[in-house]
């Protein structure tokens, strides 16, 4: 006798584990094989962009640390030098040397969190123990620069909030030289590792040609074998003055993202020990009165400081009419933050680019034709981060 | 001589072993974590925590009701009504802090004039309910009194960066 066997519909999420915070998947299950991924997206849904409309340019800051909450630096950095675009400033060398620096921490801190979390969803659980300690340093280093663990706040239009304290800058490079054999061993323990291949070897691949008409960016684009980066392809800060390469992967499969990811890393800790060794002194914010606050001791003495002081934490700045869309390369792929001025202190319209957003609408492509268990390799190897998508 | 080397690494399971003595090896390490409530991490004098309302050593209160913490605010968490004292002063009569809404981004520190609101070291402040929450004048004045010491001493070291 024959049976006839209906197709099942399953929900992956939102509270599931391995679904990256509040994803909810609905999943049209053949047996055991996805037919179709639809993701429901919404459950984080802060409406960032229209509260950035009623904040002034200063205040909209912390916002973008609440985007992507695990690179919180490098959403500011979109936003501030989109800022800086449309007022026509340029930041002191020393201020960019430090949101380089930064970003680039920023761009560990992910990455280190991507590739433990993945490898946790995938059933190694060591990695995530070990790769955490080195987080835990390196926001260690956040918190020294900007008081906050995370929520940095610390990249403002016009330069950063403060001088990195005495001492830091070797810690920074003291740490940095011993991280590359933190990454050995996280590498020891998967690269080659049969379990961890299995799970994520020829596991949703995807060529250069699909990987752009799915609007891929970021480590996502370069496993596809498309050395596009955004630090290389249009310079901004100081990327132009450093060295570093880009690795690209050639089957665009989840191992490939790994392994991208891991060498990406290498790069970062070159590019830190660069900033660090190049640092000039100086400024760290540009100096004009009507746009950085003044320093505490001058604000206290001087009339006209004060006054600077109280229209800027008051009113804030004006910023001339204009739009620009500015994008850096965030740790995810192409942040881009496009801003409208009309001319007043607030922005008049904010519109974020996340580089998490194409890579869900790419879930289903990807997704076909694998069994269960491999959408959790998928979504894990895709960086996702509610935060962002849902913004 | 790639397909040997893979064939002896699948049959020898080099990989996992290799794997696996590294893990062996890391019990013999010294261990990162600390025992939390009895041991804690560093803290740098630029940290945001729990907030204080300070007071002049002579016991006067700071704040002068200027606002402007309550301008900057980007999640507006902060409420303040103020009218002269009976001496003629500016003070203000009202000066809450809505905790839950806080998102501790220290801008209302960087605002103050005066040093008067600043967020202290303090980072066990977790309550049950919202309302505990809420804070008060009160309640920032005596975080202040409380942590008075640690908050002049953060304050002295971070002075050259501010």
């Amino acid at each position: 006798m024959e049976t006839q066997i209906r197709n099942y519909t399953i929900n992956f999420g939102p509270q599931h584990p391995s679904a990256h915070g509040v994803l909810r998947l609905v999943l049209e299950m053949d047996g055991e094989v996805i037919e179709r991924a639809d993701p429901h997206i919404g459950l984080l849904h802060r409406g960032t962009e229209k509260l950035i409309e009623y904040k002034s340019y200063l205040q909209a800051v912390p916002y973008f640390d609440r985007l992507d909450y695990v690179t919180p630096q490098n959403q500011e950095h979109a936003y501030a030098l989109a800022v800086e675009k449309l007022l026509g400033i340029e930041v002191p060398l020393r201020g960019q040397y430090i949101r380089v620096l930064y970003a680039e921490i920023g761009r560990l801190l992910n990455h280190l969190f991507n590739i433990c979390a993945f490898a946790m969803d995938v059933g190694a659980a060591t990695p995530m123990l070990w790769g955490f300690e080195e987080r835990e340093h390196l926001m260690e280093f956040c918190e020294r620069v900007s008081g906050a663990r995370m929520h940095m706040g610390y990249f403002r239009p016009g330069g950063v909030a403060r001088d990195m304290p005495a001492g830091l800058a070797d810690d920074i490079y003291a740490w940095s030289e011993k991280f590359p054999s933190a990454i050995d061993d996280t590498e020891t323990l998967l690269t080659e590792n049969r379990i961890f291949k299995q799970r994520t070897v020829d596991i949703s691949p995807i060529t250069a040609e699909q990987a752009f008409d799915l609007s891929f960016t970021g480590p996502n684009l370069r496993a596809a074998g498309v050395p596009w980066d955004l630090r290389k392809a249009q310079p901004y800060e100081i990327y132009d003055q450093l060295e570093f390469g880009i690795p690209v992967g050639t089957h665009g499969d989840c191992y490939d993202r790994y392994l991208v990811r891991i060498l990406e890393m290498r790069e970062s800790v070159k590019l830190l020990q660069q900033c660090l060794e190049k640092m000039p002194a100086g400024p760290v914010k540009v100096d004009d009165r009507k746009i950085s606050p003044p320093s505490r001791s001058e604000m206290k003495d001087s009339m006209e400081a004060l006054i600077h002081h109280f229209k800027l934490f008051s009113e804030g700045y004006r910023v001339p009419a204009g739009e620009t869309y500015t994008a850096v390369e965030a740790p995810k792929g192409e942040f881009g933050v496009y801003l409208v001025s009309d001319g007043t202190n607030k922005p008049y319209r904010c519109k974020l680019r996340t580089p998490g957003f194409p890579f869900l609408q790419a879930v289903n492509f990807l997704c076909k034709g694998h069994m269960l268990a491999d959408v959790v390799s998928v979504i894990g190897s895709l960086d996702i981060v509610f935060g962002e998508i849902d913004r | 001589m790639g397909f040997i080397r893979h064939s002896v690494r699948v049959v020898l399971w080099t990989e996992l072993l290799s794997g696996m003595a590294l893990t062996f090896r890391t019990m013999f390490k010294p261990r990162f974590t600390i025992n939390y409530p009895y041991e804690k991490g560093p803290l740098s004098p630029r940290f945001r925590g729990e907030h204080a309302l300070r007071r002049y050593p002579n016991g006067e209160e700071r704040c002068i009701a200027c606002k402007l913490c309550e301008a900057i605010c980007p999640a507006q968490a902060i409420t303040i009504e103020a009218e002269p004292r009976e001496d003629g002063s500016r003070r203000t009569t009202r000066y809450d802090i809505d905790n839950n809404k806080c998102i501790y981004c220290g801008f209302c520190e960087e605002a103050c004039p005066v040093d008067a609101i600043v967020e202290g070291p303090n980072f066990e402040y977790s309550a049950e309910t919202r309302e505990e929450l809420m804070y008060d004048k009160e309640k920032l004045l005596a975080n202040g009194e409380r942590w008075e010491t640690q908050l002049a001493d953060r304050l002295a070291a971070d002075a050259p960066y501010r």
